[in-house]
């Protein structure tokens, strides 16, 4: 019903898909599964319309198509749930089912009873029960999930794709879920359903696809699999010679940070785990596993409920990321442009950033002889390439960027480094050194928290990893035991422990 | 356009004179000071009076309350926010001054001195709302305005308070040589707050938060005091501003300066700085407060009904916007 061949799609100089084939019958459940960054919200986007690829084919019912927009992908069919949903929160279900192509009278008003009249069809045709005139910010997330699809399929969406639908469910909602995704395969839908969770794709899935690297890996039936087979197919083996050698030993320092409890969420689970001098701790995990959140709470820069740490030995509490600045903790933070960088200012002002204390004269004033001395020396140690300090940052490259964010932290007398997916979005030799960049740093006798959803540099880069899942550390592997298919199992099968 | 050669280290090359021009036509001043050349010109060509120095030492006059206002308005927009309360402070604090002279026979440095206490209480008030309480700009100051106007109309009974010592006069319509004295106060504020914007810490920090607040507060910049500051900086600079208007009507008056935060608001933009913040300078806003002087003055010279120049000055400030857009 559904084939997709040969997809290619670069974005700048980062391949995304390298050719990928897809064929989804109808009437089946077909699961796409991958690492983060594996390319399939990429591909989910081509098939409707939102990215054009490079190069490939649509094929629905045999037709070639080539889809422009959401709206022509609609028309032919396809209906996306996406994981941020696309609802408007302060307008009802009815209204929301049916944005954008409102059924009007003859004189162009809203036939407000027509439209609830179908809504109400179609929600009970998936045997939800959901109150059509409250508006949907005040529904469940289940709810909200089932609002989306009905969107769909008021559209007559033959071609269904859930995107990861499941990650905010409770296991009755979920089994609900499954129950809707049945009953509309009998009628012939074809669904592509996104999940983390392997048990979840062996209950609900008839075939599963694999992707890697942008890569198609491979199609199979579900009863041809287990779950071992699939971990590989998603990790497989790969070069890893990018990566700088660790230290023989992993060194049994210090412990410079300790977290003793820190816990997201009420009745969430609760994490904790110990840094030492010199080493690199990976924080591996799916996304929105909680890695991030759990360096915010830390840094006092996102709310938590409780958050006990210490640094050697003394316990500290932070209320804004400025005393754990002062603490000596620092945060290369996961969205450059969002979170990192002020991109209307030079390299030289986004290193001094947060130095200023050391550059002042006659108490008030900046003294800028130094700081630009110290940004140059700033500059040279993390190799920014760029003509000179005053360049905007937003004319340089990824690489270059994510350094003069780094430049900004080691300006300072700083212990513990966080680097939230410090090589996202920038080329392979700006990674490799920015691996060697992490290395020197912990030689030098910093301690480096690295968060990463790409499994190799995981792997290639820590000392030691804890592996996150549903929002707190379920293990934490070390020496031969970080392997991928250990943090992937961790990562996807894990237990939390939850709070006495 | 990505910078791939060049490591650094070697001392920086003499920019060349080509990269300079370009960076003159990229100024957020280049703008600003077309407007005024262009602007001068025609009200030049309109009227014979108006290239006289003491005509442009009127304008530069009739200029320093709205300028010195926009100084402060510059620092808050400067980090993303807005404050519509500096007109209502600013009356508030002209009229507690007087009424502090002329009904408690308060000395009159003290009463000037609390109008000024006060104002920058207002703003203190207005930070705190926008800092701590979360809560956004335009509706915190737009409240503050609504107060400050009723309390100094309850305060003086709705009534100008008259009576002041002769000499504060000197403040609104005194002279240091040829020069008026609400003009050196003016030029004064302005090149404070350059230092204060270009020459320290904190005026990088303003810049900081208006570029990329969540940036600047993950990498350890004290976001709630500068923007406390800048909301303080704003009210300290409405009490200046009052000191002057006191000094002009010699009399605290309730209801003066009645939509001054909107000239106010009109001059920072005209000078270049971005009302969503992180870009512009202090010394484009002077140049727009007195954009908009020679404006009001060359219209008032041609004798253009002032109905009319509203429109006028509406039509400018659009154009002037739409230009900018265009620039970039």
């Amino acid at each position: 019903m559904l084939q997709l061949t040969g997809i290619k799609k670069n974005f700048g100089p980062v391949t995304v898909l390298r050719g990928v084939d897809l064929q989804v019958r109808a009437g089946e459940v077909h699961a796409l599964l991958g690492e983060n960054g594996a390319g399939k919200s990429t591909l989910m986007k081509i098939l409707c319309g939102i990215v054009t690829p490079d190069a490939g084919e649509i094929r629905i019912d045999g037709q070639a198509c080539r889809f422009a927009s959401y709206h022509e992908a609609i028309a032919a069919g396809v209906g996306v749930v996406f994981q941020e949903f696309s609802l408007i929160p302060y307008l009802d279900a009815v209204d929301n089912m049916f944005l954008a192509r409102e059924l009007r009278s003859s004189f162009g008003l809203l036939q407000r009873a027509a439209m609830k009249r179908r809504a109400a069809q179609i929600i009970a045709q998936l045997g939800v029960e959901i109150p059509l005139e409250v508006p949907v910010c005040k529904l469940s997330v289940a709810q909200q999930q089932f609002v989306e699809i009905a969107k769909a399929l008021a559209l007559d969406a033959r071609i269904l794709v859930l995107d990861e639908p499941t990650a905010t469910l409770t296991p009755g909602e979920v089994e609900h879920l499954f129950k809707v995704m049945r009953g509309l395969r009998e009628q012939g839908v074809a669904i592509i359903f996104i999940s983390h969770h392997l048990e979840e794709i062996f209950e609900i899935c008839d075939r599963i696809s694999v992707l890697r690297d942008g890569a198609y890996i491979g199609t199979c039936a579900v009863s041809e699999v287990d779950q071992a087979r699939l971990v590989e197919m998603m990790v497989g083996r790969r070069i890893e010679n990018c990566f700088p050698p660790k230290p023989a030993a992993a060194p049994e320092g210090e412990v410079v940070l300790e977290v003793q409890a820190l816990q997201l969420k009420r009745n969430g689970p609760v994490s904790r785990f110990q840094l030492r001098r010199g080493e690199i701790l990976g924080f591996a995990g799916l996304v929105g596993s909680g890695r991030t959140e759990t360096v915010l709470a830390m840094l006092g820069a996102h709310p938590a409920v409780q958050c006990k740490l210490s640094m050697h030995g003394v316990p500290l509490r932070f209320a804004d990321p400025a005393q754990a600045l002062q603490a000596g903790i620092g945060l290369l933070p996961e969205s450059r442009k969002e979170q990192g960088l002020i991109t209307s200012f030079p390299i030289l002002h986004n290193i001094s950033l947060n130095n200023y204390g050391k550059y002042r004269a006659g108490g008030l004033f900046l003294d800028r002889r130094r700081e630009a001395e110290a940004t140059r020396i700033a500059m040279q140690r993390v190799r920014v390439k760029a003509p000179d300090a005053h360049a905007r940052v937003d004319t340089l490259s990824g690489g270059n960027q994510q350094k003069v964010v780094i430049a900004r932290w080691i300006n300072h007398n700083m212990q513990v480094l966080i680097f939230d997916e410090p090589t996202r979005g920038i080329d392979v030799g700006a990674k490799a050194e920015i691996y060697q960049l992490m290395r020197e740093f912990t030689a030098q006798g910093y301690s480096i928290i690295m968060i990463s959803s790409e499994l190799p540099e995981v792997v290639g880069m820590s000392d030691r990893v804890c592996v996150f899942k549903g929002g707190g550390i379920v293990a934490t592997v070390e020496g031969d035991a970080v392997t991928a298919e250990e943090i992937m199992t961790h990562a996807t099968t894990g237990r939390l422990h939850h709070a006495a | 356009m990505q910078h791939e050669a060049n490591t650094l280290g070697s001392a920086p090359v003499r920019a060349s004179s080509q990269a300079r021009w370009r960076a003159l036509i990229h100024s957020p001043l280049a703008l600003p000071l077309v407007g005024l050349v262009v602007v001068s010109l025609l009200m030049g060509l309109a009227s014979d009076n108006f290239f006289t120095v003491s005509n442009w030492l009127n304008v530069l006059r009739q200029v320093s309350i709205v300028g010195i206002l926009a100084v402060g308005m510059t620092f808050v927009i400067l980090t993303g926010g807005i404050d519509l309360s500096v007109g209502a402070a600013m009356a508030l604090a002209g009229t507690l001054s007087a009424g502090l002279i002329v009904n408690s026979g308060l000395p009159a440095p003290v009463a000037l001195l609390a109008g000024i206490a006060l104002a920058v209480g207002i703003g203190l008030l207005n930070g705190a709302l926008v800092a701590w309480g979360r809560m956004p700009a335009i509706i915190v100051t737009l409240a503050t305005m609504g107060v400050a106007r009723g309390v100094g109309l309850i305060y003086s009974g709705g009534y100008p308070i008259s009576g002041l010592p002769g000499w504060i006069s000197w403040f609104g319509v005194g002279r240091i040589g040829m020069i008026p004295v609400p003009v050196i106060l003016m030029l004064v504020v302005y090149a404070l707050a350059w230092v204060l914007l270009q020459r320290t810490p904190f005026g990088r920090h303003v810049y900081a938060i208006g570029g990329n607040e969540m940036a600047a507060r993950l990498s350890g910049v004290k976001t709630t005091r500068i923007k406390l500051a800048v909301y303080a900086i704003s009210g300290f600079t409405s009490g200046l501003a009052a000191i002057i208007l006191t000094g002009r009507l010699m009399s605290g008056q309730p209801n003066a300066g009645v939509g001054f935060e909107l000239d106010a608001i009109a001059a920072v933009v005209l000078g270049g700085t971005a009302i969503a913040g992180g870009r512009g300078l202090v010394v484009g806003t002077l140049i727009g407060a007195v954009l908009l002087g020679i404006l009001n003055n060359g219209l008032n010279l041609m004798g253009i009904n002032p109905y009319l120049q509203d429109i006028i000055r509406g039509v400018i400030i659009l154009l002037a916007i739409y230009i900018a857009r265009e620039w970039r």
